[in-house]
C-alpha cells in the first residue's frame, strides 16, 4: 500500500519493482488433479462443439471444438474432459471454460512436431496463440495497417512484478533465439528491445536494438514508450498498431523460440505471486492450473473479504474465485488482506485537481469525470479527451474523493464502443 | 461451492494513497486555529460565542439539507464545520447571534447545498455569505461601530478605514509589529497576521491548498500596491500595509484557495490569484469598497471555469 507523503507538494512517485542481482529460480507448482481452459469464443458456440465430455485429450494436443470457429486452445494436460460450461469475464467477455481431470500418466501430443520442419507464419497462427505470454499473431496479417516495427518489452507492465525482468536475466539465449523466430514469423525486421532501469549491458548480440526505459510508473505503458522511446505519439482513440507498431512481452517471445527449438508447445507460465504482505516469489506452473493449487502450494491462507488480483495493483482484475485458472497471459497474481482493500466512495469530485497534475497525458479529468458521472459519454470523448487516456490507474491512486475514476474512463470507452458498434450495425 | 469464500471484486486500481476529504476539512480547520483562537483571546467570550454558534449552526444547517434532500449524511466530512469556522473568523466579536445563523444559513444552504453539496459550489460559500450580509446589514460590518465597547491595548480604528479617509498617512498610526501580531481592529480570525501565514504555509507544504494561488495573489497585491505607491506616495500606502489589514491574509489561504472554486491547472491558478491581487488593490485605492477581499473573491470564483479552460494539450489530441 502507498501512502500520501507528509509533504503533500510532492507528487506521489511510483517506481517498477526492479529485479536484483540475486536471482531465484521459479518454484515449481505440479500438475494439478484438475485443469480448466478458457476459450475466448461465443457461448451460442457451445452447441455445435464437436468435444464432449469424457473426451480425452492429450498434453500439447490442439482443442478446437467449435465448427465453422477457428478458436482454439491447447491443452496443458492428459485427461478426460468433465464439463464445458461458460464463462463471462471482464466487460461482458465470454468464455467457454473447459475443465479436464488429468491422468497420472502423461501421453504427448506429437501433431506440432510433425508439422514443425520449417518457421511459419501459419504455423505460429494455428498453434502458438495460446503460448505463455500470449502474443497476438492475427496483426501481422493486416494489410490496412502492415506492423513495421515491434517493440520487446523486457520488463514487466505493473508495480511488484518481477516475470518479465526474470526472464530476460536468466534466458538471454532464449530471447534472442525467439528474436530470431519472431523475426521470420512476422516478416518484421525491425525489432526494438525495451528494458527498463539503467543496466544496458549484455543485450547487444541479440538482434534487436536496445533502449532504455525509465523505472517511473508508467513510462512501460504502450504509449509512454511510443511517446519516450520511438518519438511518436499515439493519436487518440488509435492504437500503436494503427501507427504500424506492436508490442510484445519477452515472456512471449522466448515461448516462440522454445516451441520451435523444443517442438513442443510451451504450457507453462512463470508467474510473480504477490502475497498479503507484498512479499514477491517467482513460479511455474501449467496454464489451466486453478489459482487455489498455487495458493496452498505457497501456504497462502485466504479468507472472506479478501481480494484476488489478476495482474498487479494498478492495472489488474480481480476474480471472485480462487477456481480461476492461469491464463497464458497471467503474469501475475496477487492477494490483497482485508485490512488493506481500499474502497471507493460515491462522493461527487471536489475539484482538488490531485488527478490533473498526476495524469501523464494530461487529460481534464476533474472535468471528464463530471461527464462520465453523468453517463454524458459522447461529450466526455469530445471535449474532454476521453480517448487520451493511457489507463495506467494513477488518477484513481491519489483521489481525494475516492471516485472510481479509472473504472468510469473504462466504462465510458466501453459504452461508446457498443454504441458505435450498434451504428455500424445499424447502418 | 457451498463453502466458497467471498472475496471481494473491484476495478483496478487496487491501492489508494489515503487521502480523503475529512483529512483536508480537519487540518484547514487546524491551520486556521491559531488565529482563530487570538481572537478569541483579544475579544473575550462575545468572540468565542460568535465562533461557536458559527461552526454549530453551520454543521446543523448541513445536516437539515441533508435530510431535506433525501442524501446520505455528509457532515462527517467536516467541510460544513471548516466553512463555519472560516465565516466566523470574517465576523466581528460583536455580530449578533440571528445574524451569524442566517451567515451560514447563506453560507451552506444558498453557497454550497442547493449547488449539489460539496465540489459543487460556483462560489465560496464562506465569502458569499458575508457578501450577502455585508449588503443586507452593512452597519454590523463597520468594524469601528462594532467595536465600539471595546478598548483594548492597541489602536481601535479599523485600518481600511483610516486608510479609506486619510490616505498613505493612515500608516502612520499603526506599527507593522501590530498589524502583524494581530493587534487591529477587524473579524475575529483575520487579524492575526502571522498566524494566517503559518496556517498557510502548513496548508501549502501539506499539500491541502495550492501554493501558486495564494503566492501569485499575495504578489499580485505587492505588485499592484508598489506601483501605486510609486505613482502618488501621499494617496496610496505601500504594499506591508496591504497586506496585513482586512481581510487580505485569510482571503489568501482560507477563501479564494477553495477546491471548488478555484482553478486545478498551473496558469490558470497564477492568473486567479494575480487577478484577484491587482483587483483587491484596485477596489482598495480607487473602488467604493473599504475592504475588496470578499467582492474580489466572488468575482475570481467567477471566472475560474474559464481561466480553467487554459490547460496543456491531452496526449495524442487531435485538434
Amino acid at each position: 500500500m502507498i501512502k500520501k507523503s507528509f509533504i503533500g507538494l510532492k507528487k506521489t512517485h511510483l517506481e517498477y519493482e526492479q529485479l536484483g542481482n540475486k536471482i531465484q529460480a521459479p518454484k515449481k507448482i505440479s500438475v494439478s488433479k484438475k485443469i480448466t481452459l478458457l476459450l475466448e469464443c461465443s457461448i451460442d458456440l457451445i452447441d455445435t462443439f464437436t468435444l464432449k465430455t469424457g473426451d480425452p485429450v492429450k498434453t500439447g494436443q490442439k482443442i478446437s471444438p467449435a465448427k465453422d470457429n477457428d478458436a482454439y486452445v491447447i491443452s496443458t494436460a492428459t485427461g478426460i474432459v468433465t464439463s464445458i460450461t461458460e464463462y463471462t469475464g471482464d466487460y461482458g467477455k465470454s468464455y467457454v471454460a473447459i475443465s479436464i481431470d488429468t491422468d497420472s500418466e502423461e501421453n504427448l501430443d506429437d501433431e506440432f512436431e510433425n508439422s514443425c520442419s520449417e518457421i511459419t507464419f501459419d504455423l505460429a497462427k494455428n498453434y502458438l496463440a495460446c503460448i505463455p505470454g500470449a502474443p497476438c499473431h492475427e496483426i501481422f496479417q493486416n494489410t490496412e495497417n502492415p506492423i513495421n516495427t515491434i517493440v520487446i518489452y523486457g520488463g514487466d507492465n505493473d508495480l511488484l512484478m518481477t516475470t518479465n525482468q526474470y526472464i530476460i536475466k536468466s534466458n538471454i539465449e532464449g530471447v534472442k533465439h525467439g528474436v530470431d523466430v519472431l523475426k521470420k514469423i512476422a516478416g518484421v525486421d525491425n525489432i526494438i528491445i525495451a528494458i527498463p532501469g539503467e543496466s544496458m549491458q549484455g543485450y547487444g548480440h541479440i538482434g534487436a536494438e536496445v533502449k532504455n526505459i525509465a523505472m517511473k510508473y508508467p513510462s512501460a505503458s504502450p504509449h509512454m514508450i511510443m511517446r519516450n522511446v520511438l518519438g511518436k505519439v499515439i493519436p487518440a482513440g488509435q492504437t500503436s498498431e494503427n501507427l504500424g507498431v506492436t508490442f510484445m512481452t519477452v515472456e512471449a517471445v522466448v515461448s516462440l523460440g522454445d516451441a520451435f527449438s523444443n517442438k513442443r508447445i510451451p504450457i507453462t507460465k512463470l508467474i510473480t505471486v504477490i502475497d498479503k504482505n507484498q512479499n514477491k516469489k517467482l513460479i511455474s506452473a501449467r496454464i489451466g492450473t486453478p489459482l487455489s493449487e498455487i495458493f496452498s502450494a505457497l501456504n497462502i491462507q485466504l479468507n472472506d473479504k479478501e481480494r484476488i488480483i489478476i495482474g498487479g495493483p494498478m492495472t489488474g482484475s480481480t476474480v471472485y474465485t480462487d477456481d480461476y485458472p492461469v491464463m497464458p497471459n497471467t503474469s501475475a497474481i496477487m492477494v490483497q488482506a482485508a485490512k488493506d482493500v481500499s474502497l471507493v466512495s460515491d462522493y461527487p469530485c471536489i475539484n482538488c485537481g490531485e488527478c490533473i497534475r498526476i495524469c501523464p497525458a494530461n487529460i481534464p479529468i476533474n472535468m471528464l469525470v463530471r461527464f462520465l458521472e453523468a453517463g454524458q459519454y459522447e461529450d466526455a470523448a469530445d471535449s474532454y479527451d476521453l480517448y487520451s487516456c493511457i489507463e495506467c490507474g494513477l488518477c484513481s491512486i491519489v483521489c481525494t474523493a475516492k471516485i472510481p475514476i479509472f473504472q468510469y474512463i473504462r466504462l465510458g470507452k466501453y459504452e461508446l464502443d457498443r454504441i458505435n458498434s450498434a451504428e455500424a450495425v445499424n447502418e | 461451492m457451498n463453502n466458497q469464500k467471498k472475496f471481494i471484486v473491484s476495478h483496478a486500481p487496487f491501492w489508494h494513497n489515503g487521502s480523503n476529504i475529512r483529512q483536508k476539512s480537519y487540518h484547514t480547520v487546524f491551520a486556521a486555529l491559531p488565529a482563530a483562537l487570538l481572537g478569541i483571546y483579544y475579544y473575550g467570550i462575545p468572540a468565542l460565542g460568535v465562533i461557536s454558534l458559527s461552526i454549530s449552526s453551520a454543521i446543523l444547517w448541513e445536516l437539515l439539507m441533508n435530510y431535506a434532500t433525501k442524501r446520505s449524511i455528509s457532515v462527517g466530512d467536516g467541510n460544513a464545520a471548516m466553512i463555519g469556522l472560516i465565516f466566523g473568523m470574517l465576523l466581528p466579536a460583536s455580530m449578533p447571534w440571528w445574524a451569524v445563523i442566517t451567515g451560514t444559513f447563506f453560507a451552506i444552504i444558498i453557497g454550497k447545498q442547493i449547488f449539489g453539496g460539496i465540489g459543487s459550489n460556483p462560489f465560496n460559500p464562506a465569502a458569499l455569505s458575508i457578501a450577502i450580509l455585508m449588503v443586507s446589514w452593512k452597519n454590523y460590518f463597520d468594524f469601528n461601530a462594532a467595536l465600539l465597547n471595546y478598548d483594548l491595548d492597541f489602536v481601535m480604528i479599523y485600518p481600511l478605514t483610516l486608510l479609506k479617509q486619510l490616505g498613505s498617512p493612515a500608516a502612520d498610526s499603526y506599527s507593522m509589529i501590530d498589524l502583524i501580531m494581530g493587534k487591529q481592529a477587524g473579524g475575529i480570525g483575520s487579524t492575526f497576521g502571522l498566524g494566517l501565514i503559518v496556517g498557510g504555509i502548513y496548508l501549502m507544504i501539506r499539500g491541502f491548498i495550492r501554493w501558486e494561488i495564494s503566492v501569485s495573489f499575495l504578489a499580485g497585491i505587492f505588485i499592484t500596491s508598489f506601483v501605486f505607491n510609486l505613482v502618488d506616495p501621499v494617496r496610496f500606502v505601500g504594499p506591508a500595509f496591504h497586506i496585513f489589514t482586512g481581510y487580505t491574509l485569510i482571503g489568501a489561504f482560507f477563501l479564494i484557495t477553495d477546491d471548488s472554486s478555484s482553478p486545478v491547472n498551473m496558469v490558470p491558478m497564477l492568473i486567479y490569484g494575480a487577478v484577484g491581487g491587482v483587483m483587491i488593490v484596485l477596489i482598495r485605492n480607487i473602488g467604493g469598497y473599504i475592504d475588496g477581499v470578499i467582492m474580489t473573491t466572488l468575482l475570481i470564483n467567477l471566472i475560474n471555469p474559464l481561466l480553467d479552460k487554459i490547460r496543456p494539450k491531452a496526449m495524442g489530441k487531435v485538434v
